[in-house]
């Protein structure tokens, strides 16, 4: 675990360095340190900050204009329930009330307790072809339906399971 | 030919105007709105200035090129429509408790309201009720009123460059707040309050302290005693009709009375002396040979800004306190026993044309047993409210007179309400002659000067504003100017332009203020500091000389590295163990590039190897100051510079080991 | 080094080079590799194809090489066609396999690679003639398009650019940044007549030409891939399929306009476009194709890829250089233009990546044959993303002037109904343009569609969603779906955008739960068109666009909603009738007294009943009734 930590600030500090401090290169920078922590952690805007030199509100502000970045940790599965008019047209919004009932997700959750998973909606994933679309992580499952992403979410729980 | 353009049938010619809104004010139209101000780049958000061009149809003026034979409407029934929609938005989203905020009466949002008209709003009532924000001594922040009209995050970046405040979220969420949306408090602000002062609304305005100064007036037991500083009394009297820069303090004397204080002094007494300290101070450092330049330290956002900002400056911030706090500390300690009373009797309340002041107040440097030497700041906008609450026709008031021997002053202690001014006192005092030093008036960014002095040149820059502050820092760490003396005033144009006065919408009453204290100036009696006879019958009685043991405990302070002061050290490893041995690596961009990281990263391997991982905590911190001697690496409190792996390991054995 | 030597020293070498080893194959299998058919597991397929026919101990190589005879297995951008994926061809032959899953791979080696015969459940079924295609070209979904831009896309494979560069890749901007001087560049774009195809439809010379003016030390291009309208992936496949072509077309625009350095800006929700574009991007420097003299030219010019971190205001023009700067992405007044002051102050060039992708191709067929394509005065082909209730859905590409009757019956094959059958009239409108757009109906179906012909409807072409709505989508519900996307997506900056669609938000929430009155009509009408004349920037400008045209076509539909509280979709839950249980009503009247207009009657402890005609649906009656006996649906 401490090992890791220290990995991760290791990383912090690569990927400033590469993007030589500059703070035009703000958006990338802060990209890379979510890929890392998978959120952004409150001390690491700060540090980006005073790094950039760039007052840590103007950084506060950016990250949070952008929906990609978020300042709370997700869960281990990330679900993206596309709402784009083609999705949205083939009753998208069916396949979300379906996650969240299986997840027992409420009002204004979107993250479950144990972390494994998130649901979010996304505003086209340009995958129209295949509407309605729901993308795992980084799967992309097309033509879906309430049912399938119920057995989905199962196939998900198993897998866990037995990790444990 | 001089190009020219019609404003509702007016024929106006274009010279060198920056937009439409600039060109149309100039025929006598008040446009309205939020987000344009001359000093501030063009934001284009209100969208209350809409104007008609003809074959352009509905345009911003603020953001629209004068052009030669351009036809612009600025009353039509499309724009009045189109400004009551947006007036109604705003209100639709606003706080409704107009009666009871701070900013009733002088607020742009409800003038705008009432001016068009507007009775009932077609759109349903949304507002937000965000918890407000009064972390600070200076400043209220309340969300619920803000029309995000940018204006007061551009001045704190602008103008001051801190960036205290900014946007955070996105659209119908979108709200200005410090970063991590926690209190103001907690971030970089400053507290000059210049957001204050451009915020249309009362979103963020000034921490009131009126009630409890009543409090004080009320309370028999207390010996209240006022001071005023330089700025207010030219602009004081703009809220009872005066004009801009008009002398009034013969009536906020007799104001001040009336209110009820046992004395009225003048800060421009304490100014003086500052003058005498300050310039003992800077010889001094002459003579040693430094640390130069010089920075003076009257005014305590320029202090804050230094001690967060640039705390390797922090040697070169004059130690003298700023005339409130010298004021504070003499009159405390001189006052109880004249009048024979115990001194946490002796109240002692600041008339200022600031917000910072306020803050300034509570630092711990100025606390004497428990009781601040300044009791309270009230800024010149708060009296003007006491004055009004109490019935008093400030117009009609005979003329007072300041109570003595604080009361006296020179006009070097009265033109410190410029910027400039307390340069010009200083030259004064070193070359020891009343002549008027006009190369470091006026409201440039950076003015400069040099003078000859024991056949040395002292090379002298006054700036206002903390942007201009910031890029003459630079341009002093990267050697490419040397001065001996800087005078920094946060607020662009002095304590004039103070967020505390009656607020202003142009640089012209500005300029009026200003005029109005070199005009003081020229009409009195004595111009230098060291004239004062009071002063210096305060060294003989108890001061002894300038600079002087006892004048350096009432008169000088010091100043903290402030850096860094969102957050804490971020922890890179925790160690289980309560005996832990504490590593902090530093990495300020110098020790970034020295090799922190590799350092850093060596290190953790290894303790790992090792295992002493349980035992030893690393830590990333943010500069020493030491630059220079980087890597810096702190093993508990010892600080090891140009640090190696060696170095570092042969410490952390010898601490372990015992 | 000239310019006849970089042709001659590097494209013709590798052209040739590529060409030996093309004679050298027995089989290419071209897998497509678009989000659509990866999604459905096409790789899954490929990876199929690679240990079967290694298995099969059948020579394959994943990149050409000139050794043996082998079978070459190759990614390709998306086709298109995207519904029906994964799609695979194998050549020689052009043969075109549907819906292949790795399950079908095994048969289709032993029958199509080894002997040459057709899998015949895997070939395409033409719903027009019921016939099996065996060729992409054959299928009429792809047979009444012209494709045009997405010629290459689906063909060769985005990763390799010898593939582009075999098939006269590169040697458009070798020519431009050699022989052409920029004046003749931006003369020879503005004759063409090609217009942005971001949206607005600016004609692409004029603003290559006043950015090209500037006179300034150091200039800038933008390759707008911030493809945001949702229901829209033109741009994603572009990038997906060809991204050297829209790489040649950026290149030819800096020698154009004097840049040294461009960005190419790219949704985030697009990770395989991003990843297309960069190694397009590195291959390209290093053949000298980007980076110091280009192109054996003595002009210099290098391209970053930038992700996007998602906010659709970023499409606009100056929202997306403040995101390139490291600012939240927020609009700015115009003027300045980007061509006069845009990234760092500089002259700046934004085109979309259509725009882009279509440059080196107007130089390949010459201004004649451009000229003859499209209509008047807005020339050349238009991709178009197709879906909705329509047989076939996916990525098309036809020239302007094309009419909707001939892309939705031809191309898309018709308008499904719920029930699955296909008629035309079950069309009920198409939303074109997206969140800015507006929608057609029947009476545009013959209409030419063009940039000018959309504005003159109120609709636009925006950057080419077009999504076909049968009869059984409500226009209020899909009038708030657009509305909740830009009131999302708005900057928050200026007032009527921010608070604005806010506003008409809860305007369209009371129509959809039974709350409005006539009045409600009118004020969404008067803020409306406050918000498209006030707003800062396009999308604020724009955002009104769906509501005010679908108010406009489907004004009934509208009012039906306010004044009879009924919709008649039946998609408005809350407009649903509101029924009393006998079963569970208890007779207490509870209801009956809450009823602001009397609709509900009945005796003390018997059932009641609302009589619809009168009922409002405030709703009020559903909580009062302690024995859940009221439902609305």
């Amino acid at each position: 675990m401490k090992k890791s930590a220290f990995r991760k600030f290791d990383k912090v500090c690569d990927i400033l360095a590469l993007h030589k401090l500059n703070p035009a290169r703000l958006i990338p920078i802060l990209q890379a340190v979510q890929e890392e922590y998978r959120y952004l952690p409150e001390e690491i805007i700060a540090f980006i900050a005073s790094s950039l030199h760039v007052p840590a509100a103007k950084v506060y502000g950016v990250a949070t204009f952008y929906s990609h970045f978020t300042l709370k940790p997700k869960g281990k599965y990330v679900f993206k329930v596309c709402d784009g008019t083609a999705c949205h047209v083939k009753r998208s919004m069916g396949i979300l009330d379906a996650i969240r009932e299986k997840l027992k997700l409420k009002e204004g959750e979107s993250t479950t307790l144990d972390l494994l998973f998130t649901v979010e909606t996304v505003s086209c994933l340009g995958a129209c072809g295949i509407a309605p679309v729901l993308v795992v992580n980084e799967d992309v499952h097309g033509q879906m339906t309430p049912e399938k992403t119920v057995i989905l979410i199962d196939h998900i729980l198993q897998k866990e399971a037995t990790h444990e | 030919m001089t190009p020219t353009l019609t404003i509702d049938q007016q024929t106006i010619p274009i010279t060198g105007e920056r937009n439409l809104l600039e060109l149309i004010r100039k025929a006598n139209i008040e446009l309205p709105t939020f987000c344009y101000h001359s000093e501030l780049s063009v934001y284009g958000a209100c969208r209350l200035c809409i104007v008609h061009v003809e074959g352009r149809g509905l345009l911003s003026a603020c953001s629209t090129l004068p052009q030669a034979d351009m036809v612009v409407k600025t009353q039509t029934q499309e724009i009045r429509n189109m400004r009551q929609i947006i007036v109604e938005l705003l209100l639709a989203r606003h706080d409704q408790s107009c009666t009871t905020c701070p900013k009733s009466s002088n607020c742009q949002l409800q003038d705008l309201a009432q001016k068009l008209g507007i009775k009932t709003n077609r759109f349903k009532l949304r507002p937000n009720s965000f918890p407000i924000d009064e972390s600070s001594d200076a400043l209220v922040r309340d969300p619920n009123k803000c029309v995000l009209c940018g204006d007061c995050v551009r001045i704190c970046s602008e103008i001051q460059s801190v960036g205290a405040i900014d946007f955070a979220n996105r659209g119908s969420a979108a709200m200005v707040m410090p970063c991590f949306g926690k209190d103001l408090s907690k971030g970089e602000c400053v507290y000059c309050g210049q957001c204050a002062r451009v915020c249309p609304t009362g979103a963020i305005t000034i921490k009131s302290e009126v009630e409890k100064v009543w409090g004080l007036l009320d309370d028999p037991r207390s010996f209240v005693i006022a001071h005023i500083a330089p700025a207010v009394r030219v602009a004081l009297g703009e809220a009872f009709g005066f004009e801009s820069g008009q002398q009034t303090v013969g009536q906020i004397i007799a104001a001040l009375r009336l209110l009820g204080f046992d004395k009225v002094y003048d800060t421009a007494f304490t100014a003086d002396l500052t003058v005498i300290e300050e310039s003992t101070e800077f010889i001094s450092r002459l003579e040693q040979g430094g640390p130069l330049p010089q920075f003076t330290s009257c005014c305590p956002a320029w202090v804050r800004f230094v001690e967060q900002f640039y705390p390797e400056f922090n040697k070169n911030l004059s130690s003298c306190r700023s005339p409130q706090q010298m004021f504070g500390s003499l009159a405390k300690s001189l006052i109880p026993s004249q009048i024979n009373r115990d001194r946490k009797d002796v109240k002692v309340v600041s008339i200022m044309p600031c917000t910072a002041k306020k803050t300034e107040a509570h630092r711990s440097e100025f606390i004497t047993g428990g009781e601040r030497d300044t009791d309270y700041v009230i800024t010149t906008q708060e009296l003007i409210r006491m004055i009004k609450q109490a019935g008093i026709r400030f117009g009609e008031l005979e003329s007072g007179s300041f109570d003595m021997p604080l009361g006296f002053k020179s006009g070097a202690g009265v033109i410190f309400g410029s910027s400039g001014g307390v340069s010009e006192a200083v030259l004064r005092y070193v070359v020891n002659k009343s002549i008027d030093f006009l190369e470091v008036r006026g409201i440039d960014g950076l003015r400069e000067t040099s003078i000859m002095h024991e056949g040395r040149e002292i090379r002298l820059a006054v700036v206002s504003g903390l942007h201009q502050a910031r890029l003459l820092l630079e341009r002093i760490k990267k050697k490419e100017v040397i001065y001996d003396l800087i005078e920094v005033m946060a607020c662009p144009g002095g304590c004039i332009g103070g967020a505390g006065q009656p607020v202003y919408h142009d640089e012209s009453s500005r300029k009026k203020r200003a005029k109005g204290l070199y005009e003081n100036d020229r009409t009195m009696e004595l111009h230098c500091a060291q004239e004062n006879p009071y002063v210096q019958e305060l060294y003989t009685t108890m001061l002894e000389n300038p600079g002087s043991k006892k004048a350096h405990s009432l008169l000088h302070t010091r100043y903290k590295n402030r850096k860094r002061n969102i957050g804490e050290d971020i922890t890179i490893s925790a160690a289980s163990e309560n005996r832990k041995v504490e590593i902090t690596i530093c990495f300020g961009t110098h020790c970034f590039q020295k090799g922190a990281q590799t350092l850093t990263r060596q290190l953790s391997d290894y303790l790992h190897i090792n295992q002493l991982n349980r035992w030893v905590e690393i830590k990333a911190s943010f500069c020493y100051e030491k630059c220079q001697k980087g890597p810096l690496v702190k093993i508990d409190s010892q600080v090891i510079e140009q640090a190696t792996m060696d170095k570092i390991v042969s410490q952390l054995l010898m601490i372990l080991k015992v | 080094m000239n310019n006849q030597s970089f042709i001659d020293s590097t494209l013709n070498v590798i052209q040739a080079e590529y060409e030996k080893q093309i004679q050298l194959l027995t089989h290419r299998i071209t897998i497509c590799a678009g989000t659509g058919c990866v999604a459905n597991g096409s790789l899954k397929v490929f990876d199929a194809f690679r240990t079967q026919l290694n298995q099969r101990q059948l020579l394959v190589s994943l990149i050409l090489k000139d050794e043996q005879r082998s079978t070459y297995l190759s990614k390709s951008g998306c086709q298109g066609f995207c519904q029906i994926g994964p799609l695979i061809t194998i050549d020689p032959g052009n043969i075109f396999y549907t819906a292949v899953s790795e399950n079908d791979v095994d048969e289709i080696i032993e029958k199509t690679i080894l002997k040459g015969e057709f899998v015949d459940r895997l070939l395409y079924k033409d719903a027009f003639t019921g016939q099996r295609c065996t060729c992409a070209h054959d299928i009429t979904f792809y047979k009444k398009q012209q494709r045009f831009v997405l010629e290459k896309c689906g063909k060769i494979n985005p990763d390799d650019i010898r593939e582009y560069i075999y098939h006269e890749g590169y040697r458009a901007a070798a020519k431009a940044c050699q022989e052409l001087s920029d004046i003749e560049i931006c003369s020879f774009i503005l004759e063409s007549g090609l217009r942005g195809r971001g949206g607005g439809g600016f004609p692409t010379g004029l603003k290559w030409e006043l950015t090209r003016k500037q006179v300034s030390d150091n200039k800038f291009i933008i390759c707008n891939g911030d493809e945001g309208d949702p229901g829209a992936f033109m741009d994603r496949s572009v990038m997906e399929g060809n991204p050297h072509g829209v790489i040649e077309g950026i290149i030819i625009a800096s020698k154009a306009i004097g840049a040294q350095e461009g960005y190419v800006y790219v949704r985030a929700e697009y990770p395989l476009a991003v990843r297309r574009m960069k190694k397009a991007v590195e291959d390209a420097r290093k053949l000298g194709i980007l980076g110091q003299h280009i192109l054996g030219s003595d002009h210099s010019f290098d391209l970053i890829v930038m992700e996007g971190a998602g906010a659709f205001v970023c499409g606009e023009e100056t929202a997306l250089i403040a995101s390139i700067e490291g600012n939240r992405g927020i609009p700015s007044p115009k003027p300045p233009f980007p061509a006069e002051s845009g990234l760092s102050g500089k002259p700046t060039l934004i085109n979309n990546v259509e725009t882009f992708a279509a440059i080196p191709l107007i130089f390949n067929c010459g201004l004649e044959f451009y000229n003859a394509l499209g209509s008047e005065k807005s020339k050349g082909t238009k991709t178009f993303a197709l879906t909705g209730h329509v047989v076939n859905t996916g990525l098309i590409e036809v020239p302007f002037g094309t009419t909707l009757r001939h892309i939705i019956n031809d191309i898309a094959g018709g308008v499904t109904n719920e029930d699955g059958s296909v008629s035309i009239d079950a069309l009920k409108a198409v939303q074109i343009g997206g969140p800015s757009g507006g929608c057609l109906t029947h009476e545009h179906l013959d209409m030419p569609l063009d940039f000018d012909s959309l504005k003159s409807i109120g609709a636009m072409v925006g950057s080419g969603g077009l999504v076909v709505m049968n009869q059984s989508t409500c226009m209020v519900s899909m009038a708030r779906f657009f509305m909740q996307f830009t009131q999302n997506e708005s900057c928050g900056k200026c007032v009527l955008c921010r608070e604005g669609t806010r506003q008409m938000l809860e305007l369209l929430d009371d129509i959809v739960s039974g709350q409005a009155t006539p009045r409600t009509l009118l004020i969404m009408e008067e803020l409306a068109v406050a918000i498209q004349k006030g707003s800062l920037c396009g999308l604020g400008k724009t955002a009104p666009n769906p509501v005010l045209s679908m108010m406009k076509q489907f004004r009934e539909e509208y009012e039906e909603h306010v004044i009879h509280k009924h919709c008649p979709t039946g998609q408005c839950v809350a407009l649903v009738p509101l029924k009393i249980d006998p079963d569970m009503c208890k007779g207490c009247s509870a209801c009956l007294h809450v009823c602001p207009v009397n609709a509900i009657s009945g005796s003390k402890g018997k059932p009641y009943q609302i009589d619809i005609n009168l009922c409002i649906k405030c709703r009020a009656c559903i909580p009062i009734c302690k024995f859940k006996a009221i439902k609305g649906a």
